[in-house]
């Protein structure tokens, strides 16, 4: 039989349609290849395999029956931000321990109801704040690529970094995953893979661990644009438990990918011309532009002036928001507890202990930040230069219908390349955090190999809830760039 | 901005951290290098600028004022690491 981890999501959907093979046996050859491999790449923290085979075993019930959901016996692997009920979830952090929650995610819950099943919880950097999945309490997750003739360990960006992983090595068919400033388009540009970010409000947030509730959003990692459309139409949908989800239709955003581009106007911002950009990555976005009008597409200078603000404007809201959010992790209601002298003191030694040093970090710029006497200076700065960012897209869009750019200005670097310094980390963000700043749906499609022979992607951003367009503009790219398999599996 | 020591201990106190000496001077001078890059902000003009406050246009949503959900304390108190009688245990705060 051929080797079934190596189907992409819309093929293995197609394959027990005709019963070329079981929900069990899918669900089976990814269990093997995770046994096989994630001892070297550190990519599940917890698999599920009993529940694996218990959904499957369900999934082949209801195919048999002619009862299959959208996504019917279908393995995916879930990020460890998302809320399982009775499974394990931690946020890669120490402080939530051995957190089993009660409940379940909305965007997990809709997966299951289609029949999805769960492969188990996915590395991620620590409460999803990192670039390159260092952060995280369980070490880092590593990218399946390596440099041409080295032996390198690789990251796979972040903070999705274990979801992004874990597609390109076929360790699943697709991953849940979440985007705060870049986190899920970045990692899936470092791993060759296809990662969709939502328009704000598109999922819901419900049961996914908080960052920054401002920006947070939840989107898949897959192999393929067409898998990234039949994921995000499972994931997406209003839900009364979160107020800032959306109630509009979710198209079939699958049936719209062959319309193609003819006619689309696609804006190519000066703005990311930015100095230091490796010459590959300034090479691509020219191939991209030129792919696009090929494909009939026309193309359009524009100006998004703000820009450069984006970054340092995105580090007074992300920390302020997050030092709010992780206020609850009090070592008294769930997760870690260091007991100290009186109640205060043990607050401060779970804290201490429980959170690693790039949350600290944050919750304490956070915390500053929104401290008295300095709010105005900071954080409502902060948001009013939000919305010129915003500003600037709502002007673009009266001239073109989506924005081509890089998705990171470099491709994956070498486990503890980056990590003394945190503000060159931050810098991984700065082409996709203007996307969260604003509330936009955007996407990473893989386009190229760097010198090194690693992916590189190209980013995608569309107006708010038209992720159809640029779904429709990803399937382009895709189509002449095609796709970018691992060519090794070392690990195994 | 510089952030001196003693600020750097009184924020981590306000967010209820606790910090080595070692972990106060290195984020005496991480932060301060954040704070001062985050500074570029004061380049654009905001006087006659709106925050924003909302992401996406749409006003909250009211739903009817109905208890559909409860009566399950054993599931809330159910991670707590000390609990006791669908209570959370804390360390004694009035004496």
């Amino acid at each position: 039989m051929t080797d079934l981890t190596k189907l992409t999501l819309s093929e293995a959907r197609d394959g027990l349609a005709e019963k070329d093979f079981s929900a069990t046996e899918l669900a089976q050859a990814h269990l093997d290849a995770i046994e096989a491999g994630n001892s070297n790449l550190n990519i599940y923290v917890l698999p599920t395999p009993d529940q694996t085979l218990a959904q499957a075993k369900v999934s082949d019930q209801r195919i048999a029956k002619g009862e299959a959901g959208r996504l019917e016996g279908l393995p995916l692997g879930i990020k460890d931000l998302f809320c399982t009920r009775g499974v394990r979830t931690t946020a890669c952090s120490k402080i939530l321990d051995d957190f089993k929650p009660t409940y379940e995610s909305s965007v997990t819950q809709n997966l299951w109801n289609a029949g999805a099943v769960m492969l188990g919880k996915l590395n991620n950097d620590e409460f999803a704040m990192g670039s390159s999945n260092e952060s995280s309490a369980f070490g880092p997750a590593v990218n399946p690529w390596r440099r041409a003739g080295s032996d390198d360990k690789l990251v796979p960006g972040g903070s999705s970094g274990g979801s992004a992983a874990a597609v390109a090595a076929d360790l699943c068919l697709a991953a849940t995953a979440t985007d705060t400033g870049g986190s899920i388009r970045q990692p899936a540009a470092l791993t060759g893979t296809v990662g969709v970010k939502p328009t704000y409000g598109r999922c819901s947030r419900f049961g996914i661990v908080a960052f920054a509730s401002s920006l947070d959003q939840a989107g898949p990692i897959t192999k393929t644009v067409r898998d990234g459309a039949l994921m995000l139409k499972v994931m997406a949908g209003h839900d009364p438990k979160d107020s800032t989800s959306v109630d509009a239709d979710v198209p079939d955003y699958e049936a719209g990918l062959g319309a193609g581009v003819k006619g689309l106007r696609v804006g190519v911002p000066k703005e990311y011309r930015i100095e230091g950009m490796s010459e590959e990555v300034a090479k691509l976005w020219e191939q991209g532009i030129a792919w696009l009008k090929d494909a009939g597409a026309s193309i359009h200078d524009i100006s998004l002036p703000h820009t450069k603000y984006a970054l340092p404007a995105y580090y007074i809201i992300a920390p302020a928001e997050a030092s709010s959010n992780l206020a609850r992790y009090d070592g008294v209601r769930y997760g870690l507890r260091v007991p100290g002298k009186n109640l205060i003191d043990t607050y401060e030694e779970t804290r201490s202990a429980g959170f690693g040093d790039e949350v600290k970090r944050r919750v304490l710029i956070g915390t500053y930040v929104l401290s008295a006497g300095y709010y105005d200076a900071y954080y409502l700065k902060a948001q009013k230069v939000r919305t010129l960012i915003k500003g600037d897209f709502d002007a673009a869009w009266e001239t073109v219908d989506v924005v081509l750019t890089p998705t990171t200005p470099s491709p994956a670097f070498a486990i503890g390349e980056k990590s003394g310094d945190p503000l060159q980390m931050y810098l991984e963000d700065i082409f996709t955090v203007t996307v969260n700043m604003a509330g936009l749906p955007g996407i990473s499609v893989p386009a190229g190999l760097s010198f090194e022979g690693t992916p590189l992607g190209l980013q995608l951003i569309g107006k708010p809830f038209d992720e159809a367009t640029l779904l429709r503009a990803g399937q382009a790219i895709e189509d002449a760039a095609g796709r970018f398999p691992v060519p090794k599996r070392w690990w195994v | 901005m510089h952030v001196d020591e003693a600020t750097v201990r009184r924020i981590a106190h306000l967010a209820r951290i606790k910090i080595t000496d070692e972990e106060a001077a290195g984020l005496e001078s991480e932060l301060s290098a954040i704070l001062d890059w985050v500074e570029q902000l004061d380049e654009v003009d905001t006087a006659t600028v709106e925050p924003m406050i909302r992401v996406v246009p749409i006003s909250l949503k009211q739903r009817e004022d109905v208890v559909k959900d409860g009566e399950k304390a054993d599931e809330i108190v159910a991670n707590a690491p000390m609990s006791k009688d669908d209570f959370f245990v804390v360390p004694k705060v009035v004496e």
